[in-house]
Order: C-alpha cells, then structure tokens, then sequence
C-alpha cells in the first residue's frame, strides 16, 4: 500500500472517466432495459391496481354476508366479525383478555431481549423463571382465581407463537447436547447422535407429528396419557432438535483446533473445556443462522393443524368454513392469515441480517 | 493406579452407559406396545400388506383397483409422491434461475420485483399456500357440468383439467429401445465432438448433431409405422366427464405450491452462488474478450456451482419430504394412502415405519446422487 501512495502521479495524466449512475441510466440505459423497465413497471402497476381494487374501492366495509356475497371486493365484517375467533380460537370468550395479555407481554420480552445490549445471564434466568411461568399461569389459570382453562381450549395465535418458540427453548439444550456427542471421540456415542439426527432430518415433519400424536400413546402403560398439545410439542422440539445440532456442529467446527488444545493444556476437563471456551465461541457464530431457522419453525407449526390442533392457521381456516360465511370470504381469511405470518417472518429476517451486521462489527 | 483414573475404561464405561440406555428405553417401548396391542387385539407384522386394499384412490399413475393389495396401494402413494415432488423440482429450478437472475438484474425495477416474489414466498407458510391455491381453483373454475370446453377435447372445470391422452397402441417396446438408442448416440457424439474442438481448437456442430440423433430414431420408427399412437378424447357425459389425461386440481395445487416455493429457494442460492464469484473472475474473462453470456457459462457458472449444489441438494431434500403436505389438500401422496391405511387395519407402528422408512431411503438417495454430481463438478485440486 505505502509503495502505492509513494508512486509520482504522471504528469498531464487524465483521472478514470466517472462512471454516470443516474436514475435514467439504471432504468432506461438500454432498450433492452427501458423494456424491461417498463413491462416490470406495468406488472407492478396492473398488480397494485388489482390488490387496492380488491381491498379498498370494490370492499364492503359494513354489512353481513349477504352484502359481502353480492359484492366482488374484499369482505372487510367478516375480519371484524371473526377477529378475536381467528386469534384466540375456542379460548372462553370473557377470558380472552388473558391470551392477549400473555401475547402483548411476549411480544414486548421478546423485543427487549432481541436487543444485544440486554444479553446476559439475568436475562435468561428471568425468562425461565419469571416470564414463561406467568404466561402458563395466564393462559392455564386454576391459581389467583384465574379459572383454568385446559390446553384442548387454547388455540389460536398465541398456540402458534407457544409450539414454535417453547419448541426452540427446550431444543436448544437438546440440539446442542447432539452436536457435541456428534463431534465426539467416543465412537458408539457419535453413532447414536448421526443415527438420530440424520433418521429426524431425513423424514417430514408431519411424520414426526403423526408418530407422536398415533404412535405415542401405544408406547405408554396403560392409564398414561399425555396431552395432545404436549404430544405435538414434544415432537416439534425433536425435530427441531436435529436441526439445530446440524447447525451448532457447523459453529463447533468453526472454533479452531487450538482452543480445545490449549483448554486441555491447561488441565481443564471436557465439560470444562466445552462451557468455558468452545460453546461460547461457537454459539455466537450460529445465532444469525438459528434465527433463520426459527422463522421455519414458526411456518412449520402450521402443520398441527394436520393433527387436529387449533393453531392460527386452523382457527382462520375453521372461520372460514363457519356456515354463515361459507364461501364467501375464503381469500379475506387467507390473505389475512398469509399476511400475519409474513409480518412476523419478515420482521425476524430482518433481525437475523441485523445480527449478522452486529457480529461482524463487534466480533469480527 | 485406580481404574476409574483411567480415560480408556471410562470412555468404555460411557458409551456401554450410553447404549444400554438406549436399549433400555427401546426394549421399555417395545414391551409396553405390544402389552397395549395385544390387548387391543391387533396383530403386529407385517401380514397385513397382502390383504386387500379395499378403497379406492383418487390418483394412479400405475394400474391399481381397490381389489389389489395394501402393499400396491403404498406403492401407488411412494409413484404419487416422487412424481410430484420430482416435476416441482425441476419446474421450480428452472423457474428458480429466472428469478435468481431477474435478482441480480441491474435494472432496478426487475430485481426489486424478483426481490418482491422470494419474500412473499419465503415468509408465508407453504401449507398457508396450499390451502389457498386449492381454494382459489375450487372457487374461480365452474363445476363439472358447466365445464368450459376451451379447446376441442380439452375441458375446464373446478374437477380439474381434462386433456386428451395419447398412448402406445403397438411397438411400446421397440418405442423404448429407440429412444434409449437414441438418448446413448446423442451422449457418444457430444462427447467425440467435445473432445476433437479441444484437441483441434475448432468449433464444430456436435451439438446440433446429437440432438437430431437424439430424435431422429423415434421419428423414424413412427414414420415408417412400425409404432403407432391412440387417441383417448375425453367424453363429456351428463354428470361427469370420461376418458382422457386427467389433471386433478389437487395435483396442480400442491404442484404449483411446492414449485414455487422451490423457486424462491433456488432464486436465493443460485443469487448468492454467483454473487460469491469475485468480480474479477469477470474482468479477466471480459479482457480475454470473451462476451457476458460466455463469462458467465464458461468461467462464472462452473465456479459457482460449487457453491449451489450443496444448498441446493438441501432444497430438493426439503420439497420432497414437503410433499407430504399433500395430506392437508387430499393429494393421495405416500402420507395420505398410508393414513388411510392406518385408519382401516389399525396397524399404525408398521404403517408409520414404512413410510419413514420409504422417506428415509429416498432422502438418502437423492443426497447421494447431488453429493456425486457435486464431486463431479468440485474444484479438481492438483
């Protein structure tokens, strides 16, 4: 570089030509281009046209289903009419307050703890110890005179944000443990770990589901028997399971040979060795990835639903075939679905490119 | 020196722990199960495959009627899933590779746009998708008996999409054997042609040749009459339609879901692939005088694949094992045929085996077949 800067400049040489970044040589600097351009600009156009037609000129914004019927535009009763349906499911009506309680404090958890400055230690014990305990208590009841509502009740939004993230938290632990008996010396341990992580991620969820929700209750005494939510939860964190060890084993790779060597030099033990030096290490470079995984396993909580539990993609569903509206306002509950979801795995993409920046700056 | 000091027997004493644990909880299961099942009076076995099916299943693409065996029925389900999972990956890779390509465009609109599509596909749920897809045709097209007839032959309706069927009436086999003589010449003369322009520095028209090679064989079979072809025009009846290739909207549902959102996927990978490409690699080549779609077949594309076929195999992992959400749409997929299977003899542990069995065989086959190509096409270290 300094041997660059040394260099003479040549005497009457001209400067590079500055290249010309304008807007209309971005989009019309070639025919081509300008054609491009234009049929993008059409496409768009004609797309905008219909979507505003459909949801704001053509709608019913008042009425029932007869003047929804009647009109071609988006039914916008049926979304107030169904609304609380579609979110809490058959949760009793007067208690409604409770999952939206429960919503509103995870929600609010969940941003604060996405920001790095709040990661540490207390952090974690608060959401074990405090917050996840009071959303049970909310949505379970039976103590503080909160009258109990069982799990065949719950459904909804909040079940989906439940299956997915109690799926992560409990995976985790799991996940991680697999990587390491996976990157273990001790061959007949590694074998288990391949077995059981290559045998989950070779097969569909729904398999998983099915073994859980059929299978399972063959496997218990008689006289046991496990909860339907419990079971498709349970099966959920296995499959989430192995998904996350293949991804913990990509950030133990990654953390150099010499840590382990040197923990061991210094006559640290393996638990020793992996607490204190290499997990800390390689979790860090694995939590952009781990958020991207878990926008999947939002989406895939959708396939309970399959199994016969009321998530959010079930109560949408189950409003829509309500006889009342039947068939008429299919798409409206769709869109509205299709557009909760996108709000929530958009705003996580977001957050998973956020923390790729915030680890390349602060860590390198 | 105590033994328990010891690192080689306590390495031993884990791994014996580890698997007798195991063994514990299968042999535990195990016991429990059929303790449960003999109670229930299910036989356990694999016996039940050769009993009759006895229901019917909506889509065959191999000979099957309810008087055939369970066993068949399976088999119909594992056709059913490959053949969709297989057609929406390759219509998906293809479309895929507009879309990546549309992304990396350097005409704002386009690649916002393309941007636009792999989102929307991306963070909406697939089986969200389904649903939709599935409703949207059983709402737009009319039913059965007001088919909209838009060519001859050719009916629209809300029961899917009839067509006329062409097939073999005589010289099936002959057909296949030309077609497969035809398939190995056009390999044979693209590789002698390949090989004289590297030796010669010559172009010559290899190509061209071996696609007429490709088909001539056919063709000539089929001219000289040696094979000929059946129609099967579909019959508008009164209440329903017969004869003909039979799309069903459950096919092309699930079809057009999952090719999407393998599209998306392949838009991102293929994206990411030649982004990671440095531009040098398209400055040398252009000073080489090599033009843009050379560059980006002959130097770019080479190096990228190295990069795209090992997400790439994830992607065509994961649209095969999403094909079992052909179940939520009523697509007889393996999943589905093996429900109702469950459903009619009770024998969920062995149902539920084969097809993760079926799933897992499968998956690692086609891992096997990319991690072959992708060492094929890796980087030769010399």
């Amino acid at each position: 570089m300094a041997e660059t800067q040394a260099l003479p400049r040549p005497v009457g040489a001209a400067k590079p030509p500055v290249r010309r970044s304008g807007w209309v040589k971005a989009y019309f600097g070639t025919p081509l281009n300008s054609m491009i351009s234009l049929v993008s600009m059409a496409a768009i156009f004609f797309l905008g046209k219909l979507a505003f037609g459909w949801l704001v000129v053509n709608a019913v914004f008042s009425g029932d289903a007869a003047t929804c019927k009647a009109s071609i535009g988006a039914c916008w009763p049926f979304l107030a009419e169904k609304l609380r349906y579609m979110i809490f499911g058959f949760y009793p009506f007067e208690e409604q307050w409770r999952p939206f309680l429960a919503v509103v404090l995870f929600l609010a958890s969940c941003l604060i703890s996405m920001m790095p400055r709040f990661w540490s230690r207390t952090l974690l014990y608060v959401w074990l110890l405090v917050i996840l305990p009071v959303l049970y208590v909310l949505l379970a009841g039976g103590v503080f005179s909160l009258s109990p509502v069982p799990t065949s009740s719950w459904g909804g939004l909040p079940l989906s944000f439940m299956l997915s993230f109690i799926g992560l938290v409990c995976a985790l632990p799991l996940g991680i443990g697999l990587a390491l008996a996976r990157a273990s010396s001790l061959p007949a341990i590694r074998i288990l770990a391949v077995g059981f992580i290559e045998i989950v991620r070779g097969v569909p969820l729904i398999s998983i589901l099915f073994m859980a929700t059929v299978m399972l209750p063959l496997f218990m005494p008689e006289g046991v028997s496990i909860d339907k939510l419990l079971r498709a939860q349970v099966a959920i964190i296995i499959f989430a399971a192995a998904y996350i060890a293949e991804i913990v084993r990509g950030g133990l790779q990654d953390v150099p040979e010499g840590q382990f060597e040197a923990g061991y030099s210094l006559g640290l033990s393996y638990w020793q060795v992996m607490r204190k030096i290499v997990l800390p290490q390689a979790l860090k470079k694995v939590i952009p990835p781990m958020v991207g995984l878990f926008i999947g396993f939002f989406q895939d909580t959708t396939l309970v639903t399959i199994v016969g539990l009321l998530d959010f993609l079930d109560t949408v569903r189950s409003a829509l075939r309500d006889p009342e509206w039947q068939g008429i306002a299919v798409l409206e509950g769709y869109v509205f679905a299709a557009a909760v979801y996108f709000t929530f795995s958009a705003l996580m993409g977001l957050y998973s490119r956020f923390l790729e920046q915030h680890f390349r700056v602060t860590h390198g | 020196m105590n033994i328990l000091n010891d690192m080689r027997f306590r390495a031993f004493c884990y791994q014996i722990g580890a698997i007798g644990l195991v063994a514990a909880a299968a042999w535990t299961m195990f016991a429990t199960a059929s303790d449960n099942l003999a109670k229930q009076n299910i036989a356990t076995g694999f016996g039940f495959l050769a009993r009759q099916a006895g229901f019917v299943i909506s889509e065959t693409a191999i000979v099957y009627q309810p008087t055939d065996s369970i066993a068949r029925a399976i088999l119909v389900g594992i056709v059913n899933t490959v053949k969709v999972s297989l057609l929406a990956a390759i219509l998906g890779t293809v479309l895929g590779l507009f879309v990546g390509v549309a992304r990396m465009s350097r005409n704002p609109v386009l690649a916002r746009l393309a941007l636009a599509y792999v989102e929307v596909l991306r963070n909406v749920p697939l089986l969200l998708y389904l649903f939709l897809w599935y409703s949207l045709i059983i709402m737009v097209f009319p039913p059965v008996k007001q088919a909209l007839n838009i060519l001859p032959g050719v009916y629209l309706s809300n029961s899917g999409l009839v067509l006329p069927a062409v097939f073999l009436e005589s010289g099936a086999l002959v057909f296949a054997l030309f077609v497969c003589a035809g398939i190995a010449a056009a390999v044979l003369i693209r590789r002698i042609s390949q090989r004289r322009r590297l030796t010669t520095g010559r172009s010559n028209h290899g190509t061209a040749i071996a696609c007429l090679a490709l088909l001539l064989p056919p063709l000539l079979l089929w001219m000289l009459g040696f094979v000929s072809f059946g129609w099967d025009i579909p019959q508008a009846g009164r209440f329903r339609l017969t004869g003909g290739l039979h799309v069903r909207p459950e096919f092309v549902a699930l079809l057009f879901g999952l090719l999407l959102s393998v599209s998306a996927s392949v838009a991102e990978i293929v994206r990411a692939g030649i982004q990671a490409i440095g531009p040098g690699q398209w400055e040398a080549a252009a000073a080489l005088g090599l033009h843009r779609s050379r560059v980006m077949r002959l130097v770019v594309l080479p190096q990228a694949l190295r990069l795209i076929i090992p997400p790439l195999t994830n992607t065509y992992l994961t649209v095969f094992k999403n094909s079992s959400l052909a179940i939520a749409i009523g697509y007889p997929d393996l999943v589905m045929v093996s429900n109702t299977v469950m459903n009619q003899t009770g024998q969920a542990i062995e149902t539920i085996a084969i097809f993760m069995g079926v799933y897992l065989s499968l998956s690692i086959a086609i891992s096997l077949t990319m991690n072959w190509y992708n060492a094929r096409v890796a980087l030769k270290e010399r």
